[in-house]
């Protein structure tokens, strides 16, 4: 006897892609705006990107009604932070937040693959980058998406920093300055345009620095 | 008409018959093929002769051997593609799709990292690779798995990333708690058994976790292996992931229980180090731990490419003419 198939999922991948760079003194969160299903393109000025705190935002591809239910979640529970502590809550301890958040669904999980950026508490840039299940590390760069497998390598050409990991430690801050950082994203995503189906329409750029928070976009291609 | 050729599956030739069971078993499996092809077999002059001696236990199936080729051989009448099956070998199970996917499950890699520890006269030394991999995309080179639970214990991570991490995150909380309700320390032996202890609760939910958890308490040094099945381990050497065959060989080789701190070190930096040149899930930074008396210190934090042209230098290439430049009048 065969095993049944539910013909039903749950779930559906709404495609797109989302990219973060950490800088000494600032952060650029970037992500298309093409929201799609299939083949059909659902609409083409979708945002995923999301103001979780006054220094952290976090952009998530995958399924965007999981999306917006872990944004909810995250921001509730960064009210009722400010509410207790008075304050607003670091970066770190964010990506922290978001990495339990996404554990406790182990056995029913987000379809979420997220980039949280912002600044820490010493005013340097940090992304974090994170799995479906909560896995989450301190990068100075990362992609995620369907167009990470096409920008991942890029990045890691233009910016590989030395790990973390080595001993005697190596000094691991982007050279990069902002608006050469900047121009580094709208390229990565003009060349993902190029060969991923479910990347394009346009890319919403967030930078964010110690002036605060600057906001711009770029047209791609629409095809 | 057709005549088609059918070869019978050796699976159950070659078994062994040791109990009366067993031939029962066999000879009901032989039948109901036998009855298969008799059935098909109705075509023409199609004959299988077998005997069975349930008595001796000793079967002969020589007439079993059907004078159908192997493989290639006189293919005129399997050529039109459909009349005959292709003669594969088939489980015999009710669940074919099922058995299909452990099958596949089988002979994935495990767990793609390499993971090592191991007690010696000093303490004990603890290191790993640092790659993550998602099916055949590495999605990253400088995942952080060996993991600080707390100064003086220390656990790695084989397996998935987010279980590793999580479940570590929330012993270490468990061992403070213990620490500030008991007003010592937590032992190795207590700390591995909470861990097991959770990990057994979730077990066949698809968690995937292989660890060591290795401290030095007042016991001494102590060195446990922890999986999500539910097993745990006492032991002086471990080592966890789809490279451990490679860091094992390395390791039993050079293993000595009277080795100095920068012995222990260098024997775990190569083990890690053969195993990232052999498996393809394994790479990147090969971290060194000790962990001693005091507690926990990182040794050393070696890229293996690099570690690769220190261990094996490139020879110059022994030029036999060299071409100069040409003079420009």
């Amino acid at each position: 006897m065969t095993k049944e198939h539910a013909n039903w999922s749950p779930y559906d991948n709404n495609g797109g892609t989302c990219v973060a760079i950490a800088g000494a003194d600032y952060c650029v969160i970037a992500a298309d705006t093409r929201m799609s299903t299939g083949y059909s393109i659902l609409t083409r000025d979708y945002s995923k990107i999301c103001k979780l705190a006054d220094k952290s935002f976090m952009a998530s591809s995958g399924f965007q009604a999981d999306v917006k239910a872990l944004q909810k979640v995250l921001s509730s529970r960064h009210l009722i932070y400010q509410h207790q502590h008075n304050k607003q809550m670091s970066c770190p301890a964010m990506a922290q937040l978001l990495s339990n958040t996404l554990y406790y669904k182990r056995f029913f999980p987000y379809y979420a693959f997220n980039v949280l950026g912002g600044l820490d508490s010493e005013g340097k840039g940090c992304v974090f980058t994170y799995d479906a299940v909560g896995s989450y590390e301190r990068v100075g760069y990362s992609a995620q998406g369907s167009g990470a497998t096409l920008i991942t390598p890029f990045l890691d050409n233009q910016l590989k920093s030395p790990s973390p990991l080595l001993l005697p430690a190596k000094d691991a801050v982007t050279p990069l300055s902002e608006a050469e950082a900047v121009d580094l994203v709208k390229t990565c995503f003009a060349s993902a345009t190029e060969r991923d189906i479910y990347t394009g329409d346009s890319v919403e750029i967030i930078i964010l620095n110690a002036n605060g928070v600057r906001r711009e976009s770029e047209q791609l291609r629409k095809d | 008409m057709n005549r088609v050729k059918y070869r019978i599956s050796w699976f159950i030739v070659v078994q062994e018959i040791t109990s009366s069971n067993t031939v029962v078993r066999t000879f009901f499996l032989l039948n109901q093929r036998v009855n298969d092809l008799v059935d098909i077999s109705q075509l023409k002059g199609f004959r299988f002769e077998f005997s069975l001696s349930v008595e001796i236990m000793k079967l002969d199936f020589s007439g079993l051997e059907s004078s159908a080729p192997l493989y290639g051989g006189s293919n005129e009448l399997l050529s039109d593609g459909f009349s005959a099956a292709p003669s594969f070998d088939l489980p015999v199970t009710s669940d074919f799709d099922g058995f299909q996917k452990n099958s596949i499950q089988m002979v994935k890699p495990a767990k793609g990292t390499t993971t090592l520890a191991f007690i010696f006269k000093e303490g004990v030394m603890v290191a790993a690779d640092s790659r993550a991999s998602m099916g055949g995309y590495i999605s990253s080179q400088s995942v952080k798995k060996i993991i600080e639970i707390n100064p003086y214990m220390l656990g790695t991570m084989a397996g998935g990333a987010a279980d590793c991490q999580f479940w570590h995150r929330n012993l270490g909380i468990k061992c403070r708690l213990h620490e500030l309700a008991n007003k010592r320390r937590i032992s190795v032996t207590g700390a591995s058994k909470l861990l097991a202890n959770i990990l057994y609760s979730y077990r066949g939910m698809g968690l995937s976790v292989g660890t060591m958890i290795a401290g030095w308490d007042e016991k001494g040094p102590g060195l446990y292996y922890v999986d999500s099945e539910g097993g745990r381990l006492k032991g002086t050497k471990f080592s966890v992931g789809s490279g451990s065959p490679y860091a094992y060989g390395v390791l039993d080789s050079g293993y000595k229980y009277d080795l100095t701190v920068d012995e222990a070190a260098e024997l775990a930096r190569r083990a890690i180090y053969h195993a990232t040149f052999r498996d393809g899930a394994s790479g990147g930074v090969a971290s060194v731990y000790h962990v001693g008396p005091n507690g926990w210190t990182k040794l050393s934090g070696d890229d293996v490419g690099e570690l690769h042209y220190s261990y094996y230098p490139v020879e110059p290439a022994i030029v036999e003419q060299e071409m100069t430049e040409a003079v420009v009048a």
